[in-house]
């Protein structure tokens, strides 16, 4: 597959380009087709609100029928999400379907900035937090994205 | 790999080439030399011949129960293929319930969904001229190379193929594979995968992923551990008894190891685990150099032979115990024997541990040491196949040749034995039989390794007629040290008579 880049990717560019998803910027790197520099803007009513955050994301040689490789650049307060930026989300795991595309992972996890789940944590410091005293969780992932999300 | 290819195009694989004279693949039939006198009754399967013993299985159940024969085999499975059980509790308590359990979802629901969630929406996208996108790889097909299950999901027939072979081969599944659209919960099923894929590597992997835990759910069967090889022993009874696979390879029904008697399974695996955990010093035991205790310079051991003479000094000492080779040839040999002197005298705990220390490693030396020499020996079948060929030139029949390789084999053999009668002697407590036992191990160790000296040394220097019968006396002779040895363990353990130190 030197060289070449499967149409699946090459399609699945255009229409992201062509279409964008609402609250979410992915741009190919000029180098690497592959590559993927993501911005995605923290959902409305959650504690992310008015935060932009940065996330790389790269297609492995396999995809799709391996999942894409997402992580965040820009620090978060989150029960899902580690300190290096990992993220834990089924699709993107085990429940990973070829049928799936770079929309439907991005889509996915501005859902979870929405709705966080410390019962599946990866954080687990965060998630206790969250678990034993959630408005305190808010006010750190708040001022959190104030702090690291927030530009100027 | 020979071994697949013979698998799957179901060729006579075992019957023995006519053009082969000098056959020195291990003997296919005989076990261990007949020394058992009730011989232990078993078959080798190949991997078909699994499949079709599991597919039988399958069926007997799906007459009785009704369902699917991929989702019979995923509950056989949850019932670690007791299939009386299975139907008993398919019976008597709620099938729903059951199949929840081993994650499946009932047969009869799954034909419901399927159904209104066809209705609802358009599994797959339809194209103007007729033809399929298929939403894996968004290329645009005719219909007869889309495929799919009876969810309705339907993708191109060479995704298909690539998203099993992922599965399969990346991720080791092939129990369950669910369809590959997402969220989609519904199987694929046997006869599906076998179809879509194309690849034999893939197929047989396949195949040996969903035999897999039949094979290991089920006591009398048993994989043979050869990597590769795909054969299965079918034992008609649960016994430590040695067994060969149809690829040469012997090895112990009960666990699997290659075949060690005279020790125990469970002390074998008591010894296997303490040499793991102690893995440091078994590799520098296991190592293939080591200094001429005379001159100092490098020796490499290249043969399964422990006779050594250093190549600069000429000085003949002893590989295990780095003394000289003279007594070895004598009655007065003692290097199989551990001298307990020392950890009498012990009196601290720092001394009693050093002590303890001192043991395992004389052991551990003795045994990785026959490893080592019969991993070497393999050398020698080369060198020995040279002969036997040089011989049949000078005017002596292919038969009359024979003895060579025997003699090869019976090395391997007594060295076999002789590695696991350190594990043996390690655990054991000095007793008066005890004595006779090593009296019987240094018997054997000194017949084995004056065998093995001829093999390697003397056989390339004399006369061609002449070796004959001193090989094959002195084969002769280790077979009958290696049967003594083994019958006085044997009969040791009928009547009782080893005792086992507990404390190590
Ligand atoms: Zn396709
Ligand atoms: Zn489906
Ligand atoms: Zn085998
Ligand atoms: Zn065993
Ligand atoms: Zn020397
Ligand atoms: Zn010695």
């Amino acid at each position: 597959m030197a060289g070449g880049l499967p149409r699946r990717i090459i399609k699945e560019t255009q229409r992201l380009m062509a279409e964008p998803v609402p609250g979410i910027k992915a741009v190919p790197d000029e180098g690497n087709a592959r590559y993927f520099h993501v911005i995605v803007e923290g959902p409305a009513e959650s504690p992310f609100e008015g935060g932009t955050f940065k996330l790389e994301l790269f297609l492995p040689e396999e995809y799709p029928m391996s999942a894409p490789k997402v992580r965040f650049m820009t620090k978060i307060y989150h029960p899902n999400i580690d300190k290096l930026g990992r993220i834990c989300l089924d699709i993107l795991k085990d429940k990973w379907s070829p049928a799936l595309q770079i929309r439907t992972v991005l889509l996915s996890i501005q859902a979870l900035l929405s709705a966080p789940n410390p019962d599946d944590p990866l954080e687990n410091d965060v998630a206790e937090q969250w678990k034993v005293n959630e408005a305190q969780a808010i006010a750190t992932a708040k001022q959190w994205t104030k702090m690291y999300a927030t530009r100027g | 790999m020979e071994i697949d290819d013979d698998l799957l195009a179901n060729s006579d694989a075992g019957t023995e080439d006519d053009d082969e004279f000098v056959e020195l693949a291990p003997e296919q039939t005989s076990a261990m030399d007949g020394m058992d006198p009730e011989e232990f009754p078993y078959d080798v399967l190949a991997l078909e011949q699994v499949v079709t013993l599991m597919v039988d299985i399958i069926k007997e159940v799906r007459n009785v129960v009704e369902i699917p024969a991929t989702t019979t085999r995923i509950l056989l499975n949850h019932f670690k293929w007791d299939k009386e059980k299975l139907i008993e509790t398919y019976y008597e308590s709620d099938p729903d319930r059951i199949f929840a359990d081993a994650h499946l979802i009932s047969p009869s629901r799954k034909v419901a969904i399927a159904c209104s969630k066809r209705e609802i929406k358009p599994r797959y996208s339809v194209k103007e001229n007729g033809e399929y996108v298929c939403e894996i790889c968004y290329a645009s097909v005719p219909e007869q190379l889309m495929s799919g299950l009876e969810c309705g999901h339907r993708f191109c027939i060479s995704c298909w193929t690539h998203y099993l072979t992922t599965k399969i081969m990346d991720e080791g599944m092939g129990q369950t594979i669910s369809c590959a659209a997402h969220n989609c919960d519904i199987l694929v099923d046997d006869e599906t995968v076998m179809k879509l894929l194309s690849d034999s590597h893939v197929k047989l992997k396949y195949q040996h992923l969903i035999t897999n835990s039949f094979v290991e759910c089920n006591r009398l069967l048993r994989w043979c551990p050869t990597p590769d090889c795909g054969h299965v022993i079918k034992g008609q009874y649960v016994s430590d008894k040695p067994v060969t696979c149809r690829c040469g390879h012997t090895f112990c029904f009960a666990c699997g190891q290659n075949w060690h008697d005279p020790v125990k399974c469970s002390i074998l695996r008591k010894w296997i685990k303490k040499c793991d955990d102690d893995s440091e010093t078994s590799n520098w035991i296991a190592a293939n150099t080591k200094e001429c205790p005379k001159c100092r310079s490098i020796i490499e051991k290249d043969g399964g032979c422990n006779h050594m003479v250093c190549k600069k000094c000429r000085f003949d000492f002893c590989w295990v115990c780095l003394g000289p080779w003279e007594p070895h040839g004598s009655s007065w040999y003692n290097c199989n024997r551990y001298d307990e002197d020392e950890a009498k005298r012990a009196r601290s705990a720092q001394e009693k541990s050093r002590a303890a220390l001192q043991r395992y490693l004389f052991y551990c030396n003795r045994y990785m040491n026959h490893m080592q020499s019969l991993k070497l020996e393999n050398k020698l079948y080369a060198s020995v196949r040279d002969k036997m060929e040089e011989m049949q030139k000078h005017n002596m029949s292919w038969i009359e040749v024979q003895f060579l390789k025997k003699a090869v084999d019976v090395l391997c053999q007594c060295r076999q034995t002789l590695m696991h009668t350190y594990v043996f002697a390690f655990y054991l407590r000095k007793n008066n039989q005890s004595i006779i036992f090593e009296t019987n191990q240094r018997d054997l160790e000194q017949a084995t390794e004056q065998l093995s000296e001829y093999l390697e040394r003397e056989i390339t220097q004399e006369v061609l007629r002449d070796i004959k019968q001193k090989v094959q006396d002195k084969s002769r002779y280790c077979e009958s040290r290696r049967n003594v040895l083994l019958k006085h363990v044997h009969e040791g353990y009928e009547n009782e008579l080893w005792e086992y130190l507990d404390n190590i």
